[in-house]
């Protein structure tokens, strides 16, 4: 049987042919990570017959420096630096054959302020790698060291509110629908009548650019007349995310620059542009006093089975580095994927100061922030008014809900339906701070505040019944019993 | 009188439910003062969505830890300026927070005029908006 255990004689280690990772010293089970170290947190899936412990070496290797066989020219650097370090290895609770893997990454391999540079190691080569039947990345602890060389959240949720002048309380906003096919007039009319009903804010879809029925010019001008009339007609600052996605930066650009000389307060993005043209589009907002709301369209691709991909809680980290203002982390109880423990997590690592470890949350490290902005959550996706309990005790105040069918399928119209949101939200925020138990009185509170709202009313009998109880593919392997909404 | 659905101004934590009583008031008083927040009372007669320095009756109340003494002040405003807008704040200065945390207007004029929109129409078919209150143009003090 070959020897397992890292070669430390040079001659031998240096030696054309091919090692094993764990000889080559990609597995240190002594190491103790520095506090300048990011570390990793992946779920293996190793194949039939590879050890476990061989197969985190592999991941260690595969993202930072090996190859496949040895080459000599490692000895022309400081290489057991440039080395990441498997140091740990957990077989997962209740599933035989995955193991968590911790990896450590020194300072020096990852490129200041650059969100790019470190996924192309961390989520690179590795997640092809043969040997592994999966892999996932589930939690990384980022270091003050690294985190300092990000500018985070062009605005940061603080600031917004300040901005927006809305305090103590969830905001309100409502996605567009039909998703495709309205002209910019009738667009206009959606927001126009969400606004003045009582949101905060409309939203654009992820897949509202500039297609032939709608040219985004005419979107914008339509939209922030609507915008504008709702302002005048309530006194409140009122925003629309203008989605300014596009095929280049250069068409993002042109898009930002028009929304901003029509006054809007806030433009939209949507995760597949990528790293790149995130950290770009969130220096742009930061020069233009803009908050940059993101949709995460297309994670699901990779978040959410547990076996392979990275976490959204990953994805998140990097996007409140990387700097988005707004980011939509599911509701739990609605129509998309998310078991309720886990998406509390993604949302604490939105808002935390400091992030604490919290396992049936599927936060595996202590994370120090460092100061940087918050970002502001967002709840979208099949809830309506009748969850409002639900959804305040869930995620607190500092997030927006985004009622889109629940505003615009209301039966006696939009207006009506965002007044049945807010009525619903601020009732539901004044009993919370009365002391009620909102979980347990939460439907009554609703139905007393609907006796003199009659939109609310409405909304309930429509939609109180209506809960989306399915079982999450995507929990923590540590939660006492699984959750469901 | 203004044309959204609550026929008011609708700034602050509760413009959409009825009127807060005084015991009302004090249970979110209470609230504040339980999580450590400073209150403070603003007034003014120019509620423009972008006017973010509102008068300040005093100075925010560190000290105080009496929602009596807040609704006290509080009262004291309105009898004052009865016609005014009058809003209650709460202040966290918790570090990473730092802002105002709790906000709802507890005082308004009885007749609430609203704003207009001004447009006024530039390059193509842009347009640059103004939202001005209907009595902006009267004195402060004098608007409502």
């Amino acid at each position: 049987m070959t020897d397992m255990t890292e070669i430390t004689d040079k001659k031998k280690r240096y030696s054309a042919g091919v090692l094993k990772y764990k000889q080559m010293g990609y597995w240190v089970p002594d190491y103790v990570p520095k506090e300048t170290d990011t570390i990793c947190l992946f779920r293996i899936t190793p194949q039939e017959g590879v050890d476990p412990e061989e197969a985190a070496a592999a991941v260690a290797g595969e993202s930072s420096t090996a190859t496949w066989t040895v080459v000599w020219t490692d000895r022309l650097t400081a290489c057991d630096s440039y080395r990441a370090k498997a140091y740990r290895v957990d077989p997962v609770p209740n599933n035989p054959g995955q193991y968590f893997a911790y990896v450590a990454y020194d300072l020096i391999l990852f490129e200041e302020g650059s969100i790019a540079n470190m996924t192309a190691s961390l989520i690179g080569n590795v997640f092809s790698f043969k040997p592994l039947k999966a892999a996932r990345l589930e939690d990384i602890r980022i270091p003050v060291a690294y985190i300092k060389t990000f500018k985070g959240p062009p605005t940061g949720l603080v600031v917004e509110r300040e901005r927006l002048d809305k305090f103590g309380r969830p905001l309100l906003g409502a996605t567009t629908k039909p998703k495709l096919g309205l002209s910019a007039r009738n667009y206009g009319r959606v927001i126009y009548e969400g606004l003045k009903g009582g949101l905060d804010f409309m939203k654009d879809d992820e897949n509202i650019n500039s297609q032939p029925f709608m040219h985004w010019r005419d979107r914008f001008l339509y939209v922030m007349d609507g915008v504008n009339k709702a302002s005048a007609a309530t006194g409140e600052v009122k925003g629309s995310y203008l989605n300014v996605t596009a095929g280049t930066m250069e068409a993002m650009y042109e898009r930002s620059e028009f929304a901003k000389e029509l006054g809007s307060v806030v433009v939209m993005v949507d995760l597949v542009i990528g790293w790149t043209a995130i950290q770009s589009m969130a220096e742009w907002c930061r020069k233009n006093d803009m908050i940059m709301h993101m949709h995460r369209a297309g994670h699901g691709t990779y978040t959410r089975q547990k076996n392979h991909g990275v976490s959204f809680r990953v994805i998140a980290k990097w996007l409140r580095l990387a700097g988005c203002d707004h980011l939509h982390t599911g509701t739990a109880v609605g129509k998309l994927e998310g078991d309720p423990m886990t998406v509390q997590g993604y949302y604490n690592v939105c808002r935390d100061s400091y992030t604490k470890t919290d396992l049936p949350r599927g936060l595996f490290f202590d994370m120090d922030w460092a100061d940087t902005k918050k970002v502001m959550p967002v709840a979208s996706g099949g809830i309506h008014a009748g969850q409002m309990h639900q959804l305040i005790d869930l995620f607190g105040d500092d997030v927006i809900l985004q009622f889109g069918g629940g505003t615009i399928g209301h039966p006696q119209g939009i207006q009506a339906g965002a007044v049945a949101n807010r009525v619903a939200l601020e009732c539901m925020v004044k009993a919370r701070n009365e002391g009620k138990n909102i979980l347990e009185e939460g439907p009554d509170i609703l139905r007393k505040a609907a006796a003199t709202c009659g939109p609310l009313k409405a909304a309930l009998d429509t939609w109180g019944d209506i809960s989306f109880n399915y079982q999450s593919t995507d929990s923590s392997d540590y939660a006492a019993t699984p959750t469901t909404a | 009188m203004m044309t959204n659905p609550t026929g008011r101004v609708t700034q602050g934590q509760f413009s959409f439910l009825p009127d807060l009583t005084d015991a009302e008031i004090t249970a979110q008083i209470q609230y504040g003062l339980s999580k450590g927040y400073a209150w403070s009372v603003e007034y003014t007669d120019d509620p423009h969505p972008r006017n973010t320095y509102w008068e300040m009756w005093g100075m925010p109340m560190f000290d105080l830890e009496d929602a009596a003494g807040v609704l006290m002040e509080m009262n004291a405003c309105r009898q004052a300026f009865p016609r005014h807008y009058i809003r209650l704040m709460a202040f966290d200065s918790t570090r990473g927070v730092e802002t105002i945390t709790m906000s709802f207007i507890v005082n308004r004029p009885p007749n609430e005029e609203g704003f207009m929109l001004e447009r006024q129409e530039v390059n193509g078919r842009s347009i640059r908006y103004t939202v001005r209150g209907y009595g902006a143009n009267r004195p402060e003090g004098e608007r409502y």
